[in-house]
């Protein structure tokens, strides 16, 4: 209705457009203060330092922005994000789908519980969880005195860093599920198996097409923080170089060694991943937005 | 097929959602489970197919045990209160999908699923929606797809929970002639759920009237009507008066007077008498057992309905009755009523 009467020409468009909100409407000064002052923040703290990324990297050139990622370290620790990333959020997914499933499904003791421990790793800070590791297998630790013996290598090696990552970004993929299939019920499930189908089939077939965009939406998220993960990877991984840097580490190491360059040709990874997130993420949301949508009518 | 429940307790924690049910659904019939919400027909219905197992007791579907099998073996055909269409997959692949997921063994081949989807959504009429998808389609029409899903899989009993329920008024009962044609047509042994007695005395052969887990009532629409063996089927089913009196040595006592009606064999104490609104004779004073002066009159359709106050009960309860019109009533004529049929029921303790 309101773009319906916003297409007719009137003599005070503003008030014919939103003719409901007239107790809500600043004066225009108020309003383009308003506006101005967020997306000066926005510039400040956000544009500003992603365009400088670049800058940094691009300072000397082409070639020398291809060498320092051409660099052994460099290629290491780029793997080695790329080998952590693919597990963690490979084990998030199936942890993370079986956990949204047995909340949203299931009545049981402890449900709660559950729920507000899956949130645990988003409120404790990563170099605690970071800690809890290396205390746990750790050579004074009672597991790792056992896994060093039998030469399991856990701390300062890959699974470790896999270990510490999963745990930061565990929620991720369990958070976006939970609500979605909460609202979704299980009557589709009660009747695919009705007409015949196996659980895994009913899974396969009705449940998972329906928290696909969800789905996605969690790994994406997960995904980038696993990459992006600091705090908890720095104190597991022993910052062997050429061997337990990844990406964000050795972005550090380089920047205390003042190879500044070669800091930010490996930050503006980072930072092309994080655009990159943002764009397919904005994406997804609309394909979630369509999905509720269908869901009301 | 015919469905036999014995016994079936079925508790969600210390609520007793079904109470010790006895029923026996013969081959062919269409039932209708009818009662308040909370009486235990949706639970009773989900028992039977298999997505909620009972406490104590035992389901047969022609002598044999269905208990035994899981919801996907039992060949039940269920019609979800909300349809419960797969929302990602088209109209087509929604009514296909029972036939797909059947074992590679018995499955059918891709032409012959596709032609027995198209003969279902011939049978509901709607094959010109075959490439939508759910959100597309209005109440009526998911609801006939949600059939055709059902029957896909060639269904030996077909339950409905409340199938008409989310649907207004016009749409429902276009709906409701057609399940009971479809029915006449495909002849296969179905049990809906309702909570609207109109529904269940239109559209079902038999009536199982419930109430708090226990069934009250098992008839022919015409035998719950008319017949009501409970003072709960007397009141839920149609309009009632109903009047506090007592038994006492073979009189009926309304406040301090003796009423003029048989006892016929209700126990003495404190009871209730019902009167349906049109078995109410309307006639001079001292006509009939009751008296009382009319309050307000109005008239539409075939009947005049009046508000009487009842002078025999002390002028202070007011019922409502229904008239033929061509005796006609004024505010604050005295008249003489008489129940033309009645039934006494002890009061509820």
């Amino acid at each position: 209705m309101a773009e319906a009467e916003s297409a007719t020409p009137t003599p005070t468009p503003t008030r014919a457009r939103e003719p409901r909100n007239d107790a809500l409407t600043e004066p225009r000064l108020v309003r383009y203060g308003i506006i101005a002052l967020a997306v000066a923040f926005l510039t400040a703290f956000i544009v500003l330092p992603l365009v400088l990324v670049f800058a940094q990297a691009f300072r000397e050139g082409l070639a020398a922005y291809v060498a320092a990622l051409a660099d052994p370290e460099a290629q290491s620790a780029v793997l080695l994000t790329l080998t952590v990333a693919a597990i963690s959020v490979g084990l998030n997914l199936v942890f993370g789908v079986v956990m949204a499933w047995a909340i949203a499904k299931f009545e049981f003791a402890g449900r709660t519980l559950l729920i507000s421990l899956i949130d645990l790793p988003f409120s404790v800070s990563p170099v605690i969880a970071g800690l809890v590791f290396v205390l746990l297998f750790g050579a004074q630790g009672a597991l790792g005195a056992w896994l060093i013996a039998r030469d399991v290598p856990i701390l300062f090696a890959l699974p470790g860093i896999v270990l510490a990552t999963t745990f930061v970004t565990f929620p991720f993929v369990a958070r976006e599920l939970i609500p979605l299939m909460l609202q979704q019920g299980t009557q589709e499930e009660e009747a695919a198996i009705s007409l015949g189908a196996s659980g895994w089939r009913a899974f396969v077939r009705v449940t998972l097409p329906n928290i696909k965009w969800g789905l996605i939406y969690g790994i994406l998220l997960c995904n980038a923080r696993a990459m992006g993960e600091f705090g908890a990877v720095s104190v597991v991984s022993g910052h062997i170089r050429g061997e337990t840097n990844t990406m964000p580490l050795l972005v550090e190491i380089l920047y205390n060694e003042y190879q500044i360059m070669a800091a930010f040709a490996v930050a503006s990874l980072l930072a092309a991943l994080a655009v990159v997130t943002l764009v397919v993420k904005a994406v997804l949301e609309r394909r979630l937005a369509e999905g509720r949508r269908q869901r009301d009518h | 097929m015919t469905i036999e429940v014995r016994n079936i307790v079925k508790r969600f924690g210390a609520f007793a959602a079904l109470d010790h049910v006895d029923l026996r659904v013969e081959t062919g019939e269409l039932v209708a489970l009818l009662g308040p919400s909370g009486s235990g027909k949706t639970t009773l219905l989900r028992i039977i197919a298999g997505l909620e197992w009972p406490d104590e007791g035992d389901i047969r579907f022609d002598g044999e045990d269905a208990l035994k099998q899981g919801a996907g073996e039992r060949h039940v055909g269920f019609v979800f209160q909300h349809y419960a269409l797969f929302r990602h997959m088209s109209v087509f692949e929604n009514v296909a999908f029972g036939l797909r997921v059947q074992p590679r063994a018995v499955r059918k081949s891709e032409a012959a699923i596709r032609a027995r989807v198209h003969d279902l959504l011939d049978l509901v009429q709607l094959r010109w929606l075959a490439e939508r998808y759910p959100s597309q389609l209005s109440g009526g029409q998911r609801q006939r797809i949600a059939l055709a899903r059902a029957l896909a899989i060639e269904p030996r009993i077909l339950l409905l929970d409340e199938p008409f329920g989310a649907l207004d008024a016009k749409v429902r009962k276009e709906l409701r002639q057609w399940l009971r044609t479809l029915h006449d047509e495909i002849h296969v042994t179905s049990l809906f759920v309702t909570h609207d007695q109109e529904e269940a005395l239109e559209v079902a052969n038999r009536v199982v009237v419930m109430d708090k887990g226990r069934i009250e009532q098992v008839g022919t629409p015409a035998e719950v009507y008319d017949n009501p063996r409970t003072a709960f089927v007397h009141a839920f089913i149609g309009e009632s008066i109903v009047l506090p009196v007592e038994v006492r040595d073979g009189r009926v006592r309304l406040g301090a007077s003796d009423l003029d009606l048989a006892v016929d064999g209700a126990a003495s104490g404190p009871s209730q008498l019902f009167v349906r609104r049109h078995d109410m004779d309307v006639g001079p004073v001292g006509s009939g057992a009751l008296e009382g002066a009319v309050r307000r009159v109005r008239t539409f359709g075939p009947v005049q309905r009046a508000d009487v106050a009842l002078t025999s009960a002390g002028g202070e309860t007011l019922i409502e009755i229904d008239t033929p019109r061509d005796r006609r009533l004024a505010p604050g004529d005295v008249v003489g009523l008489h129940p033309r049929r009645y039934r006494i029921f002890a009061a509820e303790a």
